[in-house]
């Protein structure tokens, strides 16, 4: 069953018409062309997909888009909108990745995480629920578990995010 | 096109820190992987999705595809009656849908065609298919592991023997004689294998053209040439972004040769096929599982006198791959008498191929905890029995080696590990409810370059230059480093140099694999540039150009390369759980020169991310009732997450070796998987006093006692 649905895509509104079944991520990239938002796997399992729909780190694949109406999603490129990001930069900055595949859904991923960070949510690793979060490399890489990176950048991503999160 | 001989590079921008020139289009996703192409493709796509087996050996009697042809949206199912004729079909692999035969579990038996990949995936499960099934094997044993191939790859004595291991055996004070295993492995690159395929027509003469993540594009054409019966310049393929590959795109599998033939039925309108991750399992290659019998004898002091390595693993009945998992035993330590040998079962299983390090990879984990059990029976620490141990001369071949520093890697790490101060006993030191130890492994690869590159040089208005070869840039920093090397060969700055790369209509290059990328491209580009220069001078008109390939230095010939390297690893186990921690991991290499020290150091960690990650947790399990892998996704076969990885690092030895390569290097992209898991395995016997031979190591095997 097809329905229109509207979608709000780095700060530019687009409505299409989506099959129930599609996902939002196959939405963004097979009905938009917003291929910075890469499919590893399909199924909540790799990260790399992660995008920030109304501010929160979210997994594209895993939502379906009818289900999403009027969500705003912001992507990769469109954290680059005035140049880098701080944490693009810092990726670049200590080659947090090789191929680049898991790159879009990381840079998302440390943008919403930092945020969650900042508003205290705890995290598995996190000792004290009662104070503020200090973010410590255990806690970035917990933090940072849902997005594989095949190419073993992970020493590089972890000193990324330090850098973005001391910015 | 001439060949030429390359001199030294004069190094300036080569050993710095030049940061990827294709940085920004990564981290903002702008990056076009295959299936993300839009622009360059003729019209809107057909979504494919293929349907596999679900026997694993048999015929198929029917393919009924009226359900599926009547889901909205869903064009066409082609079968092995109805699909377009290969004119060759010796690769097994790859001639799919020519006939009835059912081959292995999880083999394509028809391709559908839809408007939507939605359509096309429900039309895939709308297929019926009727079978008639014959008995399969599917299950690696020691006594199905008969078979003796031809060679093994990539073209190595499938046998050797030396002097007499059985007598070196009973005359040796010490014995060391077990049996080493390791776990099936499937590359899983993050980038899942994707084709967008079109045909044409030029000259009245068809042409395919195609978007496709792969290793080398020249390989792919290389591949589909004989099997489609065209001429190489009727085929045109790109692969400007490929997220990682691992070996597992180094050819072409096929789901390469499902585009191909789909899209020849379509008049023209492009095919698209995004491979799943499941599906991957079945059919884009895998490191077979593997079984080695070690003999090592040796007198009282550790001095190796015999070393045997008897490995079993398998292939599959539809095309051969026999991994060189002892090659690395033939040339790493001195012994007079030595065997090594190689055993195949050919199963009714998905095809194997290259992973990271094939050969060196299994065959050093064997290897290296064999010689820990070595230097634990010697009462030696285990760096002096390697020094004990270092050959004058290549085993294999009787060659000096040029540059062999394992030593000095293993000194090097010692210094930095803090390994003085380690106790030699295992099972001594706590910290809470940890066990904690430490291990020590030596890596090694061969250093490789392959014939068949050639390298463009052109010269710009306003003073630059074009730099053109066909090679992909799969993450590992090729773009980056041709172009410094492009750069010193010319004498310009990196920023004068403009490379191509990634597309059949430059001249032919090899694969991204066997480490020998940089060494083959690079001395391809040296050659052309210094052709240039020499033929045109500093100060060339725009527009002339030169094309060049390199020819070998013949101090070559006489010389055995490696590249070594030593790996050192912190474990803890929990004493009550068994969970295994990796809070160290260091690895030190001996590569020649590095040319680009954020990119190789990038390669190392994700070398040694991926050997910690087989050492741990890798294992494509394969229910051999039916023929397929069961844990096929990214859930149930676990690679390393970013949690599982603590403080890793890596360094190396300032060195060039300028008789290899004009660059003074030896390649980069595979030691850093090489003797890991087997420095993880040793650092867990270390703390526990638990001997384990087989990975990946899981926490039940660390619950007992120690002797029971
Ligand atoms: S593609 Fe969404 S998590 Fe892997
Ligand atoms: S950069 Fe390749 S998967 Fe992360």
């Amino acid at each position: 069953m097809d329905s229109q649905i509207t979608l709000s895509v780095n700060g530019t509104s687009r409505s299409l018409t989506v099959d129930s079944r599609t996902t939002l991520l196959d939405a963004l990239r097979e009905r938009l062309g917003v291929t910075e938002v890469k499919k590893g796997c399909d199924h909540g399992q790799c990260g790399s997909c992660t995008v920030l729909l109304d501010g929160r780190r979210e997994l594209a694949c895993l939502a379906l888009a009818v289900a999403r109406d009027g969500v705003e999603v912001v992507t990769a490129d469109g954290l680059a909108h005035d140049g880098l990001h701080a944490v693009q930069q810092a990726f670049l900055d200590h080659d947090g990745y090789q191929c680049g595949y898991c790159t879009p859904g990381q840079v998302c991923s440390a943008v919403g995480m930092l945020e969650e960070v900042k508003d205290g949510h705890p995290s598995h690793v996190t000792t004290d629920l009662e104070a503020d979060v200090e973010l410590t490399d255990d806690e970035v890489r917990e933090r940072m578990s849902g997005n594989l990176c095949r190419c073993g950048a992970y020493a590089g991503i972890l000193a990324a995010v330090r850098q973005a999160a001391g910015a | 096109m001439t060949a030429h001989r390359t001199r030294p590079l004069r190094v300036r921008s080569v050993g710095t820190a030049l940061g990827r020139v294709d940085g920004t289009e990564k981290v903002t996703g702008r990056a076009t992987y295959a299936a993300d192409h839009a622009d360059g493709v003729p019209g809107d796509v057909l979504h494919l999705w293929l349907v596999q087996s679900t026997i694993a050996k048999g015929r198929v009697v029917e393919v009924r595809p009226e359900h599926a042809l009547s889901h909205p949206g869903v064009v066409d199912v082609i079968d092995h009656t109805s699909a377009p004729r290969l004119v060759d079909t010796e690769n097994g692999e790859l001639a799919i849908l020519q006939d009835a035969a059912v081959g292995f579990r999880g083999q394509i038996i028809a391709l559908v065609l839809a408007e939507t990949a939605e359509a096309a995936r429900e039309g895939a499960a709308l297929v019926e298919v009727s079978y008639e099934a014959a008995a399969h094997e599917a299950e690696l044993r020691e006594d199905n592991a008969t078979y003796r191939p031809d060679s093994v790859n990539p073209d190595l004595e499938t046998d050797t023997f030396q002097g007499d291991v059985d007598a070196a055996l009973r005359e040796a004070d010490v014995v060391v004689e077990q049996t080493y295993r390791t776990a099936y492995e499937h590359n899983n690159p993050l980038e899942p294998h994707a084709t967008i395929a079109w045909w044409g027509e030029v000259d009245g003469r068809a042409t395919l053209s195609m978007f496709d993540s792969t290793q080398g594009v020249h390989g792919v054409v290389a591949s589909l040439v004989p099997m489609l019966g065209v001429e190489p310049d009727q085929i045109r393929v790109r692969a400007p972004y490929v997220g990682g590959g691992f070996g597992s795109k180094g050819e072409p599998h096929a789901h390469v040769m499902a585009a191909a033939l789909a899209a020849r039925t379509t008049n023209g309108r492009p095919v698209r096929l995004a491979v799943t991750r499941q599906q991957m399992f079945s059919l884009t290659g895998y490191r077979t599982a593997t079984i080695s019998r070690f003999r090592l004898g040796a007198r009282s002091d550790g001095t190796l006198t015999a070393i045997a390595h008897d490995v079993l693993e398998q292939s599959s009945v539809v095309r051969e791959f026999a991994e060189q998992t002892a090659s690395p035993t033939r040339m790493m330590y001195a012994a007079p008498n030595r065997r090594t040998t190689h055993r195949l079962a050919r199963l009714d299983v998905a095809v194997p191929s290259w992973m990271r390090a094939p050969g060196e990879m299994p065959g050093m984990f064997a290897h290296e905890v064999a010689m820990d059990e070595l230097a634990v029976a010697c009462g030696v620490d285990p760096i002096v029995l390697r020094e004990r141990n270092e050959p004058d001369l290549d085993p294999e071949t009787g060659k000096p080696f040029n540059n062999r520093r394992l030593l000095d890697c293993l000194h090097r790490g010692a210094e930095r590990f803090g390994w003085d101060a380690r106790p030699r006993e295992a099972r001594t030191q706590t910290d809470g409810d940890w066990w904690v130890g430490t291990g020590v492994a030596a890596a090694t690869y061969p250093a490789m370059k392959t014939p068949g590159n050639l390298a463009r040089v052109r010269s710009l208005e306003g003073g630059g230059y074009a730099v053109a070869i066909g090679c992909v840039d799969i993450g590992t920093g090729a773009r980056t480093v041709l172009t410094q090397i492009a750069a010193d060969a010319l004498g310009v700055e990196a920023d004068a140099v403009d490379l191509s790369i990634a597309d059949t209509r430059l001249p032919s290059a090899s694969v991204a694999g066997g480490s020998s990328g940089t060494s083959s491209w690079g001395s391809a580009i040296v050659a052309a540039a210094q052709l240039f220069r020499d033929d045109h001078g500093a100060s060339p008109d725009p527009g002339v150009e030169t094309t060049a390939s390199a020819e070998d230095d013949p101090a070559a010939e006489s010389h055995a390369f490696h590249s070594f390297g030593a790996v050192f690893a912190e474990t803890r186990v929990h004493r009550w759980t068994g969970e295994i921690r990796v809070p160290r991991l260091l690895g030190v290499y001996s590569v020649g020169r590095v040319i680009n020290p954020v990119t190789a150091r990038s390669q190392f960690l994700g070398g040694l991310v991926m050997g910690l990650s087989a050492g741990l947790f890798e294992e494509s399990y394969r229910d051999s009732r039916f023929g397929h892998v069961v844990t096929q996704d990214l859930a149930s076969y676990h690679v390393a997450s970013h949690a599982d990885v603590l403080d890793v690092d890596a360094e190396w030895l300032e060195e060039a070796d300028e008789i290899f390569t004009p660059m003074g290097s030896r390649g980069v992209g595979e030691i850093g998987i090489v003797g890991t898991a087997a420095a993880v395995a040793n650092a867990t016997y270390h703390a526990t006093g638990i001997r384990r031979r087989s990975i990946p190591l899981t926490p039940d095997q660390f619950l007992d006692d120690p002797g029971t």
